[in-house]
C-alpha cells in the first residue's frame, strides 16, 4: 500500500509510539520499580525513581526459604541448555529423515507428526506423570529433559523439514559422488546448511523453557531443585508487602535471559514467527 | 520348490525392507520412541484412565463412564471451568487477532522505523509468557496497583480491586492476553506484504474507496494468514494455565472466576489425586478443541480465499 502523505505520517508515528510506550510502561514500570526503596513501590507512578536502592537486588538474590535465587537462576540455565541441546539433535535428525530420505509408510509417519503438533499436551499430561512417576524421575530434571531428546516437539521438526526441503539437492548428489553416507551428508552438507533454522529452534526452545511454569511446577517439588519461574511464586505465595521489592527485582533478573536473546538475534526472531509462525 | 523359495523370497523382501529403511529408521528412532512412548501410549493410557478412579497409589478401579457422567452432569466447578474458559478463548481471541490486524495495518504503509515499532509490540509477546509477567499484572491490577493509581491520579476515580472483584478478574487475564498481540501482528505483517500493490492500484483506477478497498482486497487476501492466526491462537488460549495459576495464586478465585480448565484439571490431577477424572477432563479438552477446530476448517472454504484456488 502506498506510503501516507506527510501530515498524516506524523500522525500515525505518534499514535504508534504513543501505543508502543502504553504496551512497554508496565515492563518499565517493573524495572524501575526493583530500583525504589519498599515505601515508594506502591505510590509513585514515575518511571525515574526519587530515590535508587539496590536493597531489593540483594534482598532478592539472597532468596527464599534458604535457597539462593542464584540456585533458580543455575537450575534454569541447566534445564534449558540441555533442553535446547535435546531438541537440536532429536528434531534435526527426524527432519533430516522426513526432509530428505525415502522410507516405508513415509507419508502415514509425517501425517502422525503433524497431528502430534495440534495435539493438546494435557491429554497426554497424566499417564506421563504416572509413567515418570514409576520411572522415580519425579522431583528431578529428567521428565523435563528426556522428552526433549525424544523429539516431543513436533513443531521444530516441522519447521526443519519445511527448511531442508528448500535447500537444493544437487549438494546431497555431490556428497554422495564424493563418497559420504547418509549419515555424513546429515552431519557434512544438511546440518550446516540448516543453521538458521536450528537458530530459530535453539531460540525458542531456550525461551519456552525458561518460561514453562506448568511442567516444571508438576516435577520439581524440592526447593534445591527449583527454577526461576518455581522461585518466583515461591516470593509470591510469601508475600507480605515487604516482599514485593525484592520480587520485582527478582522478576527483572528473570527476564534478562529473554531479552538478551532477543535483542542479540532479532532478525532469526522476525523470520522464525512470520514464515512458520510460531506461537508467542 | 515351493518350500525353498517362500522362504528365500520371504528373506529377500525383509532383506530390501531392512536396506530401505534402516538409515532413515535409525534417524527417526528418536522421534518414534517419543511419539509411542510419549504421545500415542499415554494418550490411550488416559483414555483408558478416564474410566476409571485411579490416585496413583493404588490400582486404577473400572467406574464406566461415572467421571464423565459426574464432570457433566453435577460438577459445578467443572462446568464453571468450562464458562471460565469458553469465555476466555471468545473474548480474547478476537479482540487479540483485531488488534493485531489494525496495528498491522497501521505499520504496513511504508512508515519509517518499521524494524523499532516492529520490536517494540513484540516485546510484551516475548516476555507475557512467564510467570515475573504474570506477578506483574496481578499487582498492576490489584486495588493498589499500577492501573489504579493511574485511574485515581489522571481521572479521580476509586477504581474496584480488579483481580479481587470476580465480576473483573478473568477480565485482567484477557487484558494480559491481548497485550501479547505481538506475533500475531508479525504474521499478519508479513501477509500484507504478500498482497499484490497494482491489485489496489487497479482497484483505484476503478474509483474503489478505502473501505471498499479493505474489504475486497485486503480481507479476501488476507483470509489465509486469518485463518493461520485463528487456528493457532484458538488451540493456544484453550490451554491457557500460567496467567491463571499465578494471577488467582493457583485457587481460579476469587469465587472461581478465574478457574481456567486447565487450571481445575491441575488441582483435581496433581493436589487431590483423582487422576481418571482429570484424564476424562482432557478428553472432553481434545474433543472441544478438535471441535473447534473443525468448524474452522469446515468453515474455511467459504470465506478463506486463496491465491490458487485453493490446491496448495
Amino acid at each position: 500500500m502506498q506510503a501516507y502523505p506527510r501530515p498524516t505520517a506524523w500522525l500515525v508515528h505518534a499514535l504508534v509510539m504513543a501505543l508502543g510506550i502504553l504496551m512497554l510502561y508496565p515492563i518499565l514500570w517493573l524495572i524501575s520499580s526493583s530500583f525504589k526503596p519498599d515505601h515508594l513501590i506502591f505510590s509513585d507512578l514515575r518511571l525515574w525513581p526519587a530515590e535508587i536502592t539496590l536493597d531489593n537486588y540483594v534482598k532478592g538474590w539472597n532468596g527464599i526459604s534458604g535457597t539462593s535465587f542464584g540456585s533458580f537462576l543455575a537450575n534454569s540455565m541447566l534445564l534449558c541448555l540441555l533442553a535446547v541441546l535435546g531438541n537440536l539433535v532429536s528434531c534435526s535428525m527426524a527432519a533430516y529423515a522426513f526432509g530428505r530420505l525415502d522410507f516405508s509408510l513415509k507419508n502415514i509417519w509425517f501425517g502422525l507428526m503433524m497431528v502430534t503438533i495440534m495435539l493438546p499436551h494435557h491429554v497426554t499430561i497424566i499417564p506421563q506423570y504416572v509413567l515418570f512417576h514409576k520411572l522415580g524421575w519425579v522431583d528431578t530434571f529428567s521428565p523435563l529433559t528426556v522428552p526433549k531428546l525424544l523429539a516431543t516437539d513436533a513443531f521444530f521438526i516441522f519447521l526443519m523439514v519445511q527448511f531442508i526441503r528448500g535447500l537444493p539437492r544437487d549438494l546431497d548428489e555431490s556428497g554422495r559422488i564424493d563418497g559420504c553416507g547418509p549419515i555424513q551428508i546429515y552431519w557434512r552438507i544438511v546440518m550446516p546448511l540448516a543453521l538458521p533454522a536450528l537458530i530459530t529452534t535453539a531460540i525458542f526452545t531456550f525461551i519456552w523453557t525458561w518460561d514453562d511454569f506448568f511442567s516444571q511446577l508438576l516435577y520439581l517439588n524440592t526447593p534445591a531443585k527449583y527454577t526461576v519461574p518455581l522461585g518466583l511464586r515461591l516470593f509470591l505465595d510469601s508475600s507480605s508487602q515487604s516482599n514485593w521489592g525484592a520480587m520485582m527485582a527478582m522478576s527483572v533478573v528473570s527476564l534478562i535471559p529473554s531479552l538478551v536473546i532477543f535483542f542479540s538475534l532479532q532478525r532469526y526472531f522476525v523470520e522464525g514467527i512470520s514464515t512458520s509462525g510460531i506461537k508467542g | 520348490m515351493e518350500q525353498t523359495v517362500t522362504p528365500h523370497r520371504a528373506h529377500s523382501y525383509v532383506g530390501r525392507l531392512w536396506k530401505k529403511n534402516a538409515v532413515p529408521f535409525l534417524f527417526l528412532l528418536p522421534w518414534f520412541l517419543g511419539t509411542f512412548v510419549l504421545t500415542l501410549g499415554p494418550m490411550i493410557s488416559s483414555l483408558y484412565l478416564s474410566f476409571t478412579q485411579y490416585d496413583l497409589l493404588t490400582p486404577a478401579k473400572w467406574v464406566g463412564t461415572a467421571n464423565y457422567e459426574n464432570m457433566l452432569l453435577e460438577d459445578t466447578r467443572y462446568l464453571q471451568s468450562l464458562k471460565v474458559t469458553l469465555t476466555y478463548v471468545f473474548v480474547s481471541v478476537p479482540l487479540k487477532l483485531g488488534f493485531a490486524l489494525a496495528v498491522a495495518m497501521l505499520l504496513n504503509k511504508g512508515l519509517r522505523a518499521l524494524h523499532f515499532y516492529r520490536t517494540l509490540y513484540y516485546i510484551p509477546t516475548l516476555l507475557g509468557g512467564s510467570v515475573a509477567i504474570a506477578v506483574l499484572w496481578r499487582q498492576m491490577f490489584g486495588a493498589d496497583g499500577l492501573f489504579n493509581l493511574f485511574l485515581h491520579g489522571a481521572f479521580g476515580i476509586e477504581a474496584p480491586d480488579w483481580v479481587s472483584d470476580p465480576t473483573y478478574s478473568l477480565y485482567s487475564i484477557v487484558a494480559l492476553t491481548v497485550w501479547q498481540f505481538g506475533s500475531s501482528m508479525v504474521i499478519f505483517l508479513a501477509g500484507l506484504k504478500q498482497i499484490p500493490q497494482d491489485l489496489y492500484e487497479a482497484a483505484e483506477v476503478d474509483g474503489a474507496g478505502k473501505i471498499q478497498k479493505f474489504f475486497s482486497i485486503t480481507v479476501p487476501m488476507l483470509s489465509p494468514v486469518v485463518f493461520f492466526n485463528l487456528v493457532i491462537q484458538l488451540i493456544g488460549s484453550f490451554q491457557a494455565f500460567t496467567q491463571a495459576f499465578v494471577v488467582s495464586r493457583g485457587t481460579g478465585g476469587p469465587i472461581d472466576s478465574t478457574l481456567f480448565y486447565t487450571l481445575y484439571l491441575y488441582q483435581k490431577g496433581f493436589s487431590h489425586f483423582e487422576m481418571g477424572y482429570a484424564s476424562a477432563m482432557a478428553w472432553i479438552l481434545l474433543l472441544l478443541i478438535g471441535f473447534c477446530t473443525a468448524i474452522l476448517f469446515g468453515t474455511s472454504r467459504y470465506w478463506v480465499h486463496y491465491a490458487d484456488g485453493g490446491k496448495s
